[in-house]
């Protein structure tokens, strides 16, 4: 399981990574949003992969390491958050250069 | 108390003429004088102290830690040069008043001159090595602001920024010196430096030290190779360079060497370094000054040479030598001020300062003239004269030095050139300026004498160089005594003050410098034709071009890393990461660990494969973005079961509804960016782009591979233990967002709110072109609102608001709490939109989003500083049970409280993000279009 998660994570990063890289503005923020999954399930694993044991008590024997999954809940609000501000952003240099080229640049 | 006066006066005093400089020059120079005058005052209540060969010391502990103390030292040495300082200071406050014109602004030039006198004090009463160097640098930065006074003129510009580079420079190497020595003695007063010479000339990093100190002291003293400043330094007022470059700034070098003298001195490394250095100085200050057509550019040169003297008498390294140089320094700060001052006179009054044209002044100046050439009689060693008796110390303890061995005949053929080159341009400034015909061609004809006071000065200064001259053991006996006993640090070695010596060789070599440098100035008119034809090397130009290039070079290198692209800034910051994480993966034996890997079920494999395929997917076909937009959407669902999976059901919900909301934002975005993406990128680049990629990729699972197949220990016990007892919630997860860590919660509704309101400033005022068709050339559908989405959405309504309440208040026992409600809440109002539009919603909910979002934070907080009130810490929660009919047993909490802030600050940041941008597609000309 463990390395299957890892597998997971390595092509979501990848998938990101590249995306980020791109020039457009559309694709780097598809990017860094696949890239924040990735940070987010990485810091989920960080309290190990636990299978039928939420944190919350009385509901089973054993519990999952609830303190990144509370760091992970803020992480997902927060990234939202800066989603928006990027594809904001992003409009807003379309409407100012007409171009949403990541450097502002016109397409010719 | 009194010493820390004196070096703060100034400072406090440089108000009062930016306050006066309106009201009249009499008054504002007045008032700059209350400064210097009452350091003068203070100064003089230590005189018995000082002469009776004590130090004082006053000192207030302020960053011992680090060994800066705000201490004060006064001795001989220090007072000497404080008595120069302020003395030498009153006098050009009172010559300023009348020199600068009426278009200067007074005020500013005197909290100048009042900003660097109060620094030079520092210099020169610190006891404390890292307290001088604050002052030192002090000293350099109001030079600047002094020589750039008048800031129209380039060469005022180019200079002042010259000698800040060359002595801020110099500053830097001399801080490295004494922080080095700092260490060598354990301490940086001055008390404990001074006794411990032997330590410091023994330790291994002593060469390392004096050469550090010495470049300081150098560029200050303006000692070859670092002497071009100066002259361009002359660009500034008269009334600076006569304060500069007599009894202040340049002497800030030399002063450091005679402080540093017992520390330092003493060795053979010492006696090259500092007696060459001033030896090449003393001879091309000379000789160069002999040729300036410009009357100040003379003094500079002539300045330059003086300090080579004095440093090549401390290089000599014999206690004689040493009080010869402190001598000078008093001598030369008396007739070089004098000098610059008449200098500014005659500009003053003629309006040039080239020799070339001021010619036969004695007619119509005899008063200044006189003055004038009593100093420059001075300056060439004319017996009866100050510079005579330190020029004969000099050249007596020349011709002690056996150092050279063999050819230790150089050092007294070197000063008797040095006399000889004095004399003449001593001569010339008196011979070529007031005698030798008639003037030519003056701006300002015919010159008269100066304004009464402004010559007042002069006098003074110039009948100190008498009353030395005539009478030194009535007038400078005891203060050279007390200053050179400080400097040696012991007792003074035997010396006659006298006039007459009898006729020995230190006479025949001033009566030989004496005729040759008459000779000499005679046959000038050769000597000036050979010297135009030397090759004309401007050390400005040269200055200038090196600091060009060296911008020119920072700019090329900045532009190599910072060349306005993303692109190029995330390859090098993702390259970055790489490395340095990298580094340390790599460097792992095995990547697996030793706990055993959990096995795979059959529907987590087939849920792992779709996410990483849809994330595939995304990367690949990224060029048509609505088909990306949809497999980013299946990545997000995944991920949400992925977290339901993996026993974390609170983050399952939160990143439900956060995807729900994050793919209607994209889908608004893109109707106004384009749909489809140009290829642009060259085939080597994504393929660049695709490796750092897949490194990141390789990264990132081997790490979390190897993270996860290792034990670890968490702190989650503490949590699991006290959730319920401390904060009164079984769900763990909610406790510790609205408890345990309420503040980082806090924190990040208040980021979200922020966020929010960026993001409404961004979209005010923007406007977008509408496309009028898609990426295929079809126009959009004309069809009014679906009937069954606007029904729909009106039923759901209610009902998620239900489910957001009940949401709401488990999520403190069960998954669920502010961040998820908040959340559901937004989505089924934006649904609203979607159904029915912009224009219906607001109708009929016309709830202001920033303000919800704020009173949310508001409650959030005030819940916090709640507990105060109770004599609790920030945001410490209480609860307990409550019965109510007909609900039953209830819990409520405070945290509860802080929850619904977390709740209303999401619904209201998620609607002002979306409701914004949604407003933008809603505008009228996208409403004419549908």
């Amino acid at each position: 399981m463990e390395l299957l998660y890892a597998l997971t994570l390595g092509i979501l990063t990848m998938s990101g990574v590249y995306l980020l890289l791109r020039a457009r503005t559309f694709q780097v923020v598809v990017g860094l949003t696949l890239l924040s999954y990735a940070v987010n399930l990485f810091l989920l694993a960080m309290g190990r992969l636990h299978t039928g044991m939420p944190a919350v008590l009385g509901k089973a024997d054993e519990y999952a390491d609830p303190l990144p999954q509370a760091l992970v809940l803020t992480a997902i609000v927060i990234g939202f958050a800066m989603t928006a501000f990027a594809l904001v952003l992003a409009l807003r240099a379309q409407g100012e250069l007409d171009s949403d080229h990541v450097d502002g640049k016109g397409d010719n | 108390m009194t010493l820390a006066l004196i070096v703060l006066l100034p400072f406090l005093g440089c108000f009062l003429p930016l306050l006066t400089g309106e009201r009249g020059r009499s008054l504002c120079a007045t008032a700059t004088m209350l400064a210097p005058i009452i350091g003068l005052v203070l100064l003089w209540r230590h005189v018995p102290e000082v002469f009776a060969g004590e130090t004082v010391v006053q000192s207030w502990p302020w960053l011992t830690r680090v060994g800066l103390n705000l201490s004060f030292r006064l001795d001989g040495l220090g007072f000497m040069f404080a008595l120069l300082i302020m003395g030498i200071g009153l006098l050009v406050i009172l010559y300023a008043r009348y020199y600068l014109s009426k278009n200067d602004p007074m005020g500013r030039f005197f909290a100048y001159l009042l900003l660097f006198m109060g620094s030079m004090l520092g210099v020169v009463l610190s006891e404390n090595l890292l307290l001088m160097m604050f002052f030192w640098e002090l000293t350099s930065l109001s030079s600047f602001l002094l020589i750039g006074y008048w800031s129209h003129s380039s060469d005022a510009r180019k200079g002042a920024r010259m000698a800040l580079a060359v002595t801020g420079g110099g500053g830097l190497a001399l801080l490295g010196g004494v922080l080095l020595l700092g260490q060598i003695v354990g301490s940086y007063e001055l008390s404990d430096v001074l006794v411990a010479g032997d330590i410091i000339r023994a330790h291994a990093l002593y060469p390392v030290v004096l050469v550090l100190v010495l470049l300081g002291v150098f560029t200050k003293s303006a000692q070859f190779p670092f002497h071009f400043w100066l002259p361009h330094a002359m660009a500034a007022p008269t009334p600076v360079s006569a304060y500069l470059h007599s009894a202040t700034m340049v002497k800030a070098g030399v002063f450091l060497l005679a402080r540093l003298y017992p520390a330092l001195s003493d060795t053979d490394l010492w006696f090259f370094m500092v007696s060459v250095t001033g030896m090449i100085t003393l001879l091309v200050g000379a000789c160069t000054a002999l040729f300036q057509h410009d009357l100040k550019g003379l003094l500079a040169y002539s300045t330059i040479s003086h300090l080579g003297l004095i440093t090549l008498l401390f290089g000599l390294d014999t206690r004689l030598a040493a009080v010869a140089a402190v001598f000078h320094i008093i001598n030369h700060a008396t007739f070089k001020a004098s000098l610059f001052m008449a200098a500014g006179i005659i500009d003053h009054e003629t309006g040039t300062r080239d020799m070339r044209r001021i010619n036969g002044l004695w007619r119509y100046m005899p008063h200044t003239a006189t003055l004038a050439m009593v100093a420059a009689a001075a300056m060439a060693g004319v017996p009866l004269l100050n510079g005579f008796l330190s020029k004969e110390m000099f050249f007596t303890e020349t011709l002690q030095q056996h150092q050279f061995g063999n050819f230790s005949w150089i050092i007294p053929l070197v000063a008797t050139l040095y006399g000889v080159f004095s004399v003449a341009y001593s001569l010339r400034f008196i011979h070529d300026v007031f005698f030798n015909g008639k003037p030519v061609n003056l701006p300002k004809y015919p010159p008269h004498e100066p304004p009464r006071y402004m010559k007042v000065p002069v006098e003074i200064l110039v009948a100190l160089c008498l009353l030395v001259g005539l009478l030194p053991a009535f007038t400078v006996s005891s203060l050279l005594a007390v200053a050179a006993s400080a400097t040696l640090g012991g007792d003074l070695p035997e010396y006659s003050l006298s006039v007459w010596h009898g006729f020995n060789l230190p006479l025949i070599m001033s009566i030989v410098a004496m005729v040759v440098g008459i000779i000499l100035y005679f046959t000038r008119r050769q000597l000036f034709g050979w010297y135009e034809r030397l090759p004309d090397l401007d050390a400005k130009l040269v200055f200038e071009n090196a600091i060009q290039k060296l911008v020119g070079r920072a700019g090329q290198f900045t532009l190599l890393l910072e060349n306005a692209s993303l692109q190029r800034y995330m390859t090098w910051m993702l390259f970055a990461a790489l490395v340095v994480t990298g580094f340390w993966l790599v460097r792992l034996p095995v990547w697996q660990g030793e706990v055993a890997m959990s096995p795979v079920d059959g529907i987590t494999l087939v849920g792992a494969l779709i996410l990483m395929v849809a994330a595939g997917a995304t990367a690949i076909m990224h060029r048509r973005r609505l088909v990306a937009l949809i497999m980013l959407s299946v990545v997000g669902l995944m991920v949400a079961l992925g977290f339901a999976r993996f026993s974390a059901p609170d983050l399952a919900l939160t990143q439900l509804s956060v995807e729900v909301v994050t793919i209607i934002l994209f889908m608004l975005a893109l109707f106004f960016l384009p749909r489809y993406t140009p290829r642009t990128s060259s085939r080597t680049r994504s393929f660049r782009d695709l490796i750092l990629a897949g490194l990141a990729g390789l990264l990132v699972g081997g790490l979390t591979f190897a993270v996860l197949t290792r034990p670890y220990d968490t702190i989650a016990s503490f949590f699991l233990e006290n959730s319920y007892s401390g904060g009164g919630g079984t769900n763990v997860v909610n406790v510790i967002l609205v408890d345990f860590r309420g503040f980082d919660t806090m924190g990040e509704v208040t980021v979200l709110a922020i966020a929010a309101v960026a993001i409404y400033a961004l979209v005010d005022g923007l406007r977008l072109r509408i496309p009028d068709t898609d990426m295929f050339g079809r126009g959009w559908a004309r069809a009014t609102r679906p009937l069954m989405l606007v029904n729909l959405t009106r039923v759901i309504l209610p009902l998620a608001l239900l489910v957001s309440v009940y949401i709401f208040f488990r999520g403190h026992n069960l998954p669920g709490g502010g961040f998820i409600a908040g959340l559901i809440t937004a989505v089924a109002l934006i649904l609203q939109y979607v159904g029915s539009g912009e224009q219906w919603t607001t109708q009929r909910w016309g709830v202001n989003y920033h303000h919800l979002a704020g009173i949310g934070v508001l409650i959030a907080g005030l819940t916090g500083l709640g507990s105060f009130a109770f004599g609790y810490p920030f945001l410490t929660s209480a609860f307990g049970y409550f019965h109510f009919p007909l609900v039953g047993e209830v819990e409520l909490a405070t945290a509860m409280l802080f929850d619904l802030g977390v709740y209303l600050t999401v619904v209201g940041a998620t609607l002002l993000i979306l409701a914004n941008i949604g407003k933008l597609s809603g505008s009228r000309t996208i409403r004419e279009t549908l």
